[in-house]
């Protein structure tokens, strides 16, 4: 454990240095957010018809999704991309670790640091100066909390997975833009989930992308009350538990076929 | 004890190829072809604890491919090896613990961080005591002269230094077996030097069993006892250097600086090279004996000054090599 603490807390480090792109980040994320709120709440005044989410919420939603926007599993670790592309990937063999966690491990610090470097400030923001609320009850706030921790090691273990393919494609960016494509839309970024057409909801709620944006934000909100905990966390967690073991697999079935590049 | 037993180790790999130019490309889209690469055909070899072993051979030829599997990372397609009693792609985990690996042509230290910082996360990752880890840590910096940039980001280093420096990290738990990939590569004079006698000490005193992988025919005369050679994915010889140079050719040469310019003939030698008054003969001591040669020469020719070498080791080499090819 100490080896993979080491190596997660050390990745941690490294990356929280990088705060002047979390504020450049910050700024696009900002306007976006308020464009997207804008656009939405033309939606309403337009529309007569109930909808499933109040225009508080969707407004939560969306800023939400700005402040954890980073959290998503779109993009490859720079380093694992490099360490396949030239080889160096055999040192990593030769330490005394479970490859697939000590690859976890790296991917939740890389996963974790441009969140909490861009939630806190986007998130303050938003709740003092433009239409966001604090979440809707105490129990929310905790429910919230909680499955946000889980979409966190979720998150991971589909970026993970991401990581993984490049022992085949070694280049990876087509394997991102597909997790991009699908990750987006499926996890409440572009539209949140509860707009989506009725006979599409039994699939979305299914899918693992909505443990990571969607399930925790509508807690937030209170669209889905804090009491129902249990059955999101059942949910991420079931998710969590096939990626990893589906990583596992793939890697051990990658290593097997390994090519170290370049003699 | 032997540390190392190989048999039969065979290795292939499947290269997709792609026809030149965009035709290629399109039909590329649709039927892809592959081609096997033979990278170990037949290989077999034991090693014995504390033997410092080189392992030669051209470019592309399995000593890589060799070490890797040797250390754990690629799985061959037939054949056994058991390294320190281990089936080393079966128990990665327990096998890597007991061995130290350094590929020269890429570094096992962070990047960014300083060296120090880089060991300190290898004590993690290998779970060294405190104590020890310390007590190491000083006896390689003192050995290897790190202490200047113990504190430097590797990125900043030199190649000499992160190359000391990646020798270190490879020892700091302290393995029985360590592999050198090309350890030397790219290195000026006075590196190859500090890692040859570190290397050299390293095996004598502490007994590590080291195998070394080179282009560098001067490591493998100062340090190796014993030398594999690998050509085309099979070994072509195991035994000492002098063994090899005997089966290869036991020509040798005999140079001569000339008083003046003058042709120079012996029906035993034969001139391979001349730069201005220095000549180069070789013979066949089996044909005429060096003195009996020296005699003659000198009976005939003004001298200034002569001595006996071996040809390079390369010419050896690359000598075994072409043999191979013909084959």
């Amino acid at each position: 454990m100490r080896a993979y603490w080491a190596l997660f807390s050390g990745r941690l480090r490294m990356l929280l240095q990088y705060r002047t792109a979390a504020l450049a980040g910050l700024t696009t994320q900002l306007f976006w957010g308020l464009i997207r709120v804008m656009a939405f709440e033309a939606f309403y005044r337009s529309s007569s018809k109930a909808m499933p989410l109040s225009i508080e919420q969707t407004v939560d939603y969306i800023w939400l999704g700005q402040a954890f926007l980073m959290l998503l599993p779109v993009r490859l670790d720079a380093e694992i991309r490099a360490m396949v592309r030239t080889g160096s990937v055999a040192y990593e063999l030769v330490r005394p670790l479970d490859l697939y966690a000590l690859w976890y491990a790296r991917t939740i610090a890389s996963c974790l640091a441009p969140t909490v470097l861009r939630c806190m400030p986007l998130c303050i923001i938003a709740l003092f100066v433009f239409d966001m609320r604090l979440p809707s009850s105490p129990a929310s706030a905790m429910a919230f909390a909680l499955s946000m921790m889980v979409a966190l090691l979720l998150a991971s273990a589909l970026s993970n997975l991401l990581n993984i393919t490049l022992l085949w494609t070694l280049a990876g960016e087509g394997m991102a833009h597909i997790a991009q494509v699908a990750t987006f839309l499926f996890c409440g970024m572009i539209v949140p989930l509860p707009l989506f057409p009725d006979f599409l909801q039994p699939i979305l709620v299914y899918l693992p992308f909505a443990g990571l944006m969607d399930l925790p934000f509508r807690l937030y909100t209170g669209h889905i009350a804090a009491a129902e905990i249990t059955s999101v966390l059942a949910r991420q967690i079931f998710w969590t538990v096939a990626l990893v073991l589906c990583g596992r697999w793939l890697l051990s079935r990658g290593t097997r076929v390994l090519v170290a590049q370049g003699g | 004890m032997t540390h190392i037993v190989v048999e039969k180790l065979v290795k292939t790999y499947r290269i997709a190829e792609r026809r030149a130019g965009l035709g290629g490309a399109v039909r590329g889209l649709f039927k892809r072809n592959y081609r096997t690469v033979r990278a170990l055909s037949d290989v077999s070899f034991a090693i014995g604890r504390g033997e410092l072993v080189g392992y030669i051979g051209p470019n592309g030829a399995g000593k890589s491919t060799t070490v890797k599997v040797l250390s754990g990372i690629l799985v061959p397609d037939t054949g056994t090896c058991r390294v320190l009693g281990r089936v080393p792609w079966e128990e990665r985990v327990e096998h890597v613990r007991r061995i130290g690996v350094v590929f020269g042509q890429r570094t096992q230290l962070w990047w960014d961080l300083p060296v120090v910082e880089s060991f300190e996360l290898l004590a993690s990752i290998y779970n060294i005591p405190a104590q020890v880890y310390k007590t190491r840590l000083d006896e390689l910096v003192e050995q290897l002269g790190l202490g200047r940039f113990l504190d430097v980001p590797v990125r900043q280093l030199s190649l000499g230094q992160r190359m000391r420096s990646d020798l270190a990290a490879s020892l700091l738990h302290g393995p029985e077996l360590l592999f050198l990939d090309e350890p030397t590569i790219g290195l000026d004079a006075v590196s190859k030097l500090a890692v040859r006698e570190f290397v050299q000490r390293l095996n004598a005193e502490r007994g590590t069993t080291v195998i070394l992988t080179t282009h560098d025919m001067d490591d493998i005369e100062a340090l190796c006892k014993r030398v594999l050679v690998i050509g085309d994915g099979v070994i072509l010889s195991d035994g000492s250097l002098e063994s090899l140079r005997t089966r290869v050719s036991p020509e040798r040469d005999l140079i001569i600086d000339l008083e003046r310019e003058m042709p120079i003939a012996d029906p035993d030698a034969r001139v391979i090279r001349r730069d201005g008054l220095r000549v180069h003969l070789r013979f066949n001591p089996q044909q005429i004996s060096a003195p009996a040669l020296i005699s003659r020469i000198t009976a005939r020719h003004p001298v200034r000054d002569l001595f006996v070498e071996n040809p390079p080791i390369e010419e050896i080499i690359a000598r075994l090599y072409r043999q191979q090819e013909a084959l």
